[in-house]
């Protein structure tokens, strides 16, 4: 039961226009503008400070916007605070469930505080408990869970009403990455299921692993926009590291990467430290093309893996600057600087 | 909930759209409270003041002060016993009421207030069922009172003016509660409130008639204690309890609730709304 009709095409869940928020001097959001087109997810990417948190909390009425305006769903974020409530689910960076309550009992309020009678709300508990893989642990205090339960049961909890848009603000900060699969996993299955989802995060891996389309943003502004694809051509895709068994094989192998010819592939470099051949790639073609000519020399490979650009290397090539430069002028009630 | 598209909320802008009724408020307030009396049962520890308090305030009362103010009141220790007992009695909701913004700045510094902000439900639901578990709260430090009361010899003449007096309490307590809800919301941390919260009411506690008859203080003090709603509060309870005119302080004590509660509750849930 959602909120989502499969219109092709998609209209637009929230809509973003000049949006600014200031703490004192500081404008933690500068006039931001951003699309979430339905049933798709939207990754906001960007350094601490800057602006995330801000942007979803003006996005859940949780903040006012100073300048600008916002519709989720249809609804004005300042003009109709109540009926926007009714359409989102919020994850935070913290974990937002009461730790002393069991997760049984964070649902089932939650639920009541939704209008579900008594019975559904018990229903729909035990219904996300099972489903968030949290049966076990559902009379125990939240406090005893581990990090993964929490925000497992933090997202557990923001789709009790069956929200048409969820925000999810860093939801896997802090988790180690096999909880942090488990969250994504999650999520996608959410996405499946037609909801509309705007991820805030500060890592390439995970946007590229959820969202379709990309925003980045810097000190409060949007400093670009677009499918993941695009940005990752341009900021340089990925890197294909290459390992072959015998590090004597290094050089021949780098020499016949070079030699290949590939339109578009950047030059090879070679970290001779780890015995590798980085060869930057641009796209699945290329990086087939490229185990291909592996392949043919008959070159044994110890470990080919592919890597992202990281933050940082993203907000070089778009910015020329490094990430979150201006940390230090960001108030602590932003509340991005806190790592969980 | 219905299952209408996400982008055409045209027909739904109906003026008043989306407001919370009472009865969704009741509901909402009911919910908050059980999680806040789950946390108790989750944390007991969090019911020794209402527990102590009572325990501690009497004996100390009775037993180190009793005697010579007992004397002045031309009775002894006894004598002081039904002086102080409507007193203590009438403090209860006042103690209770300092606790509540302790609390509710922890809430806050959790994630779970931002949940709790982001439903559709009454902004004002939260603080209700905050006060009445804090009321609550208050009854049970008042029962635990009024048997350390009766164990040290209190006499209680009047059932119907005790339960008066507890009621007058709870009501003056939940005022003073919207006070400590501000302060709860706009200060920094659950320290800072404690602070604040003794350093206001511990003057206005002992520059009162609760412990003491007031005629024998310096003539600035009594002008003080005068117009101390503490004092007319506690004098109510003791003209409630043991006989005497009560019009004027009961009407007083009134108005000073009804005053506190038409000024602070509405700013406490604007600065509540608005928490940044």
């Amino acid at each position: 039961m959602t909120h989502i009709d499969d219109k092709p095409g998609g209209g637009t869940a929230v809509t973003v226009r000049g949006l600014v928020k200031h703490f004192g001097a500081t404008k933690a959001l500068d006039g931001v503008d951003l699309d979430v087109r339905e049933g798709t997810v939207l990754g906001v990417l960007g350094p601490n400070g800057a602006g995330k948190t801000t942007l979803v909390r003006c996005l859940s009425t949780l903040l006012t916007p100073d300048a600008g305006h916002a519709t989720v769903a249809g609804y004005d974020v300042v003009r109709q605070p109540r009926q926007l409530r009714r359409v989102i689910g919020l994850t935070g960076q913290y974990a937002s469930v009461d730790e002393k309550l069991s997760g049984w009992e964070n649902l089932y309020l939650i639920g009541r505080l939704l209008d579900l009678p008594r019975k559904r709300a018990r229903a729909r508990a035990d219904e996300l408990l099972e489903r968030f893989s949290l049966t076990e642990a559902a009379r125990r205090p939240a406090a005893t869970y581990s990090g993964g339960m929490r925000r497992r049961l933090d997202l557990a909890a923001s789709m009790i009403g069956h929200p048409a848009v969820l925000y999810l603000d860093e939801p896997t900060t802090g988790l180690d990455p096999r909880t942090r699969n488990e969250v994504w996993d999650e999520v996608e299955r959410m996405v499946g299921e037609g909801v509309t989802v705007l991820l805030t995060t500060q890592y390439m891996e995970e946007a590229e692993q959820l969202a379709s389309e990309l925003t980045v943003v810097d000190r409060g502004k949007v400093i670009a926009h677009g499918g993941i694809e695009d940005l990752k051509a341009r900021v340089g895709g990925r890197t294909l590291r290459v390992r072959p068994a015998d590090p004597a094989q290094l050089r021949p192998l780098a020499a016949a990467l070079d030699g290949l010819g590939i339109t578009g592939l950047a030059g090879t470099t070679v970290d001779a430290e780890r015995g590798a051949v980085l060869v930057p790639v641009l796209s699945d073609e290329q990086l087939t093309a490229v185990v291909g000519a592996v392949t043919a020399r008959e070159i044994t490979l110890a470990s080919v893996t592919t890597e992202l650009p990281s933050l940082d290397e993203v907000f070089l090539s778009l910015t020329g600057h490094r990430a979150g430069a201006p940390q230090d002028a960001v108030p602590a009630d932003t509340r991005e600087e806190v790592p969980v | 909930m219905s299952s209408a598209t996400v982008a055409a909320p045209a027909a739904r802008l109906a003026q008043g759209e989306g407001r919370i009724g009472l009865r969704a408020h009741l509901r909402h307030t009911g919910a908050l409270v059980r999680r806040n009396l789950l946390w108790i049962r989750q944390d007991p520890e969090s019911m020794f003041d209402a527990l102590l308090f009572p325990v501690v305030f009497t004996l100390l009362f009775v037993y180190v002060f009793g005697g010579s103010i007992g004397q002045s009141l031309g009775g002894g220790q006894q004598a002081y016993v039904q002086y102080v007992v409507p007193g203590l009695m009438a403090m209860m909701g006042m103690n209770m009421a300092q606790g509540v913004g302790t609390g509710f700045n922890q809430d806050f510094n959790s994630g779970v207030m931002d949940r709790f902000r982001s439903l559709p439900i009454g902004r004002g639901s939260v603080l209700f069922a905050k006060i009445a578990v804090e009321l609550l709260r208050m009854l049970f430090a008042t029962a635990v009172l009024l048997v350390v009361a009766v164990l040290v010899g209190f006499d209680v003449t009047d059932w119907a003016g005790l339960l008066a007096s507890v009621g007058l309490s709870a009501v003056f307590g939940s005022a003073l509660m919207w006070v400590f809800l501000t302060l709860g919301v706009i200060m920094k941390n659950a320290q800072s409130v404690q602070a604040m919260g003794f350093l206001v009411l511990m003057p206005l506690q002992f520059g009162s008639s609760i412990f003491a008859p007031t005629d024998s203080m310096p003539g600035w003090l009594q002008a003080f204690t005068d117009y101390n709603p503490l004092s007319s509060l506690a004098d109510t309870a003791r003209g409630l309890m043991l006989g005497g005119p009560v019009a004027h302080d009961l009407w007083v004590t009134l108005g000073w609730s009804v005053a506190l509660t038409a000024v602070m509750a509405p700013v406490a849930i604007h600065k509540f709304r608005t928490k940044s």
